[in-house]
């Protein structure tokens, strides 16, 4: 039940007739145009908001129930690298219980990934739009279906990166869902229902509660959010792969919002950390906020000599092609390099540099929803925060131009209710 | 002024060498040092040629010394023991690999795992603790610390045994380091040379199911009939390839020319692992999206350290595990070279030094 409308250049909006087939009152729409003036060099992305009718009707303030989209808005599609236009607008609906399994939330934060930037981008090819992304969500639960057993309207709950699985491959069955071949994005995916799966720039989501997760009610509401992409990304692996105990010296490659929590639950475990950067201006807040014990400059070659040999593993976070072979050798006999950043681009190597020291190039994506709830019960037990920056829903794509930069201490987190959408 | 190489130790020694970039191997006087307290002394018996002595020889890495006499799969009878030796003794039939030295203070090698000191001396073409220039097994003897030769149990044939103390342990470390080894798993062997070969009778004894990887569609029969391969992958045939993805726990990659990784990451599980144990000299693409969607691992291998290849030849031992070999004499060495550039071998040349080097 998607429709797309544009061309209305002359100003009004678009109305269709209401869908027939629903009988929820939330699924009558109208379409609301957002000015976003255009320039040359403006990003191809712009967000707009649609409401529900009636309370548009009677003039208030669209009502809970909105949702903020990325569109294409390039003619002819991205693949024809056409100009960016204007947005007219819109049809989504909204989401319902579909199943009674499922859990409304009502979103009150979500945080901005690197990859929300890749995906409204369409950096991987694989773009539908209209998108509304965002997988970093921290919200309450708003209505239940008829047999849900985990949450009770009022829980705090979290939303991660993936809201659906095949529940029978061994994966699954092994409690690391995040690894169906089968699992279904949060995002720009499609759910078992055939719709379109939607994210978190909204103020309401619907998601089947074995992929809503517990918050803790200690732990701040908008510094859980980038733990449940950013925090499990770093937490998973190092329990997988065996480095959580204390001593480890740990590398931290990139200090963005993955990066940021590497650091900090690296030390949470009792470990050495040292981060990599490319450039200084990151030292300071690194060492003195952050905790880390050792600062690198990658570009700095007498330094990074010194530091040959020394690491037992290294945390890779860079979303960007890079290259492999001055961090190889940052690492101990038997040390591993843990990709996490998702890259739109292949890397390259010598094999030389993996033989010599016998080190290991690994990879690691997200955590299951089991590892995600630990993580929050150790964060919330040890005091590990994230550190953001709470944004309102309409700087969004100002935000999405300063990550792209890496102008962000460490995570932009939408405050979306907050945001009288 | 620098002696030369026939002075600068006091015993004469006879070998072949390569002189300049040719590759070109002819017979070299020269010498080794007496057989110190710590030493054996081996009478030469069988060398192997190794890949990577033709790279040496032609200074494909640009680091070879010349004169170079390569050779590092030497099985020889021991001649001499230094008197801090006691459990060697003379006659005993043992084996010298890659390695003839280290530090032996560091992390490695106190882990047994001498192949990862930074210090390390190989058997030809590197420094010794004298300054002068290692040579290796194409030649009558060889003097090595005691800590660098291994035994070679009885039963094992020696010329076809020689193979083992290169390309043997190179395929036996990693899959006892990387967990490459449990029972019912399956493995791929990616390329069918001297190391692919061996590595496909180690995983069969390991209780492998096992998979040939390779280009050319000849290699099956051999793979199936001649090696006990449980199967075999023409890697240019993209529809088998794709209906064999996820299939395999871990792969052994012994190409030494450059490949595409992508294709071999898909034929790997989740949490499947791909060892390198061949050196490409130029960089291989790696698209890291299958790391971290199947939550694959990509490992290096170098050789091995002592102790495990002591233990990998008593495990050959046990399972009859040898490399399949053609011996040639000395004076074919040169149309060895040749042939083995072409990969035309099945699938280690062995010089029978003993019988047919001569002054």
């Amino acid at each position: 039940m998607l429709e797309a409308g544009f061309g209305c250049s002359d100003g009004s909006s678009d109305l269709p007739s209401p869908p027939t087939a629903l009988t929820e009152k939330r699924l009558h729409y109208r379409l609301y145009k957002m000015h976003h003036p255009m320039e040359a060099n403006e990003p191809t992305t712009a967000v707009i908001q649609i409401a529900e009718p009636k309370e548009a009707e009677e003039g208030r303030a669209p009502s809970l129930l909105s949702r903020w989209a990325a569109l294409n808005l390039q003619e002819g599609g991205p693949s024809q690298g056409g100009q960016p236009r204007m947005p007219q607008g819109c049809l989504l609906p909204l989401p319902s219980i579909s199943g009674p399994e499922d859990v409304i939330v009502k979103v009150i934060y979500c945080g901005i990934c690197h990859t929300d930037l890749h995906q409204v981008r369409n950096d991987f090819n694989a773009s539908k739009y209209p998108m509304v992304p965002g997988h970093e969500v921290v919200g309450e639960v708003i209505e239940v279906g008829s047999a849900v057993t985990k949450f009770s309207v009022g829980d705090k709950v979290g939303v991660g990166c993936i809201i659906g699985s095949c529940s029978s491959c061994s994966s699954c069955q092994s409690n690391i869902e995040q690894y169906c071949t089968k699992k279904i994005w949060t995002y720009n995916d499609v759910y078992h229902d055939g719709k379109p799966t939607q994210g978190g720039f909204a103020t309401t989501m619907v998601v089947n509660q074995k992929f809503v997760l517990h918050v803790p009610n200690n732990l701040p509401p908008e510094q859980v959010a980038p733990l449940l992409c950013a925090g499990i990304t770093v937490y998973s692996p190092l329990k997988h792969f065996g480095l959580s105990q204390s001593g480890l010296r740990c590398g931290i490659l990139g200090l963005g919002g993955v990066g940021h929590m590497g650091v900090k639950i690296a030390k949470a475990f009792g470990h050495h950390v040292t981060v990599i950067s490319s450039s200084e201006k990151k030292k300071k807040e690194a060492m003195e906020h952050l905790g880390a014990d050792a600062y690198l400059v990658s570009s700095d070659q007498a330094k990074m000599q010194e530091a040959a040999d020394s690491l037992d593993y290294i945390i890779d976070t860079i979303p960007a092609v890079h290259p492999l072979e001055p961090y190889l050798s940052l690492l101990k006999v038997n040390g591993r390099i843990i990709m996490v950043g998702v890259i739109p681009g292949p890397l390259q190597f010598v094999t030389p540099m993996i033989m010599l020291g016998r080190r290991s190039i690994s990879g690691s994506f997200i955590g299951s929803m089991e590892e995600t709830e630990e993580l929050l019960k150790f964060c919330a037990d040890r005091g590990v925060s994230s550190t953001i920056e709470i944004v309102k829903m309409d700087y969004v794509n100002k935000a999405m131009e300063r990550l792209e930069k890496n102008d962000v201490r460490y995570r932009f987190v939408i405050d979306v209710a907050g945001s009288n959408l | 002024m620098v002696q030369s190489q026939e002075e600068e130790h006091p015993r004469k020694a006879f070998g072949w060498a390569a002189r300049d970039t040719s590759g070109v191997l002819s017979p070299f006087n020269f010498s080794r040092r007496t057989n110190g307290a710590d030493d054996v002394t081996l009478k030469i018996l069988y060398c192997g040629i190794c890949h990577s002595d033709l790279h040496a020889v032609r200074n494909d890495w640009r680091n070879t010394v010349y004169p170079i006499v390569p050779g590092h799969e030497i099985i020889g009878a021991v001649t001499e023991v230094g008197t801090n030796v006691t459990d060697l003794k003379v006659g005993d039939i043992t084996g010298v690999g890659c390695l003839v030295g280290a530090c032996h203070t560091c992390e490695s090698c106190e882990g047994d795992q001498e192949n990862y000191c930074h210090r390390l001396i190989l058997t030809y073409n590197s420094v010794d603790r004298d300054g002068t220039v290692t040579y290796g097994g194409y030649s009558d003897h060889i003097v090595v610390p005691r800590r660098y030769a291994v035994r070679v149990p009885q039963g094992l044939p020696l010329a076809a045994a020689a193979p083992l103390l290169c390309a043997g342990i190179t395929v036996y470390s990693p899959m006892k380091h990387y967990a490459m080894t449990e029972p019912g798993r399956h493995l791929g062997v990616v390329g069918l040379g001297g190391l692919g070969h061996v590595a496909v009778k180690m995983a069969k004894a390991f209780g492998l199911k096992v998979t040939v990887i390779s280009t050319s569609p000849a290699k099956e029969k051999e793979a199936i009939q001649g090696l006990g391969a449980d199967d075999f992958l023409v890697s240019r045939d993209p529809e088998k390839m794709k209906a064999s993805a996820s299939t395999m726990d871990y792969i052994i990659d012994t190409v030494s020319a450059v490949h595409s990784l992508e294709p071999l990451l898909a034929l790997l599980k989740l949490n499947g692992k791909l060892v390198m144990v061949g050196a490409p000299d130029k960089p291989l693409s790696l698209n890291t999206h299958p790391l971290l969607f199947g939550r694959k691992a990509i490992g290096g291998s170098m050789i091995g350290g002592m102790k495990e290849t002591q233990e990998m030849m008593d495990f050959c031992c046990k399972h009859n595990i040898t490399a399949d070999v053609e011996v040639i004499n000395m004076d074919y060495v040169n149309t060895a070279m040749d042939r083995l550039a072409k990969s035309d071998v099945k699938y280690r040349f062995v010089i029978d030094v003993a019988n047919s080097l001569s002054n």
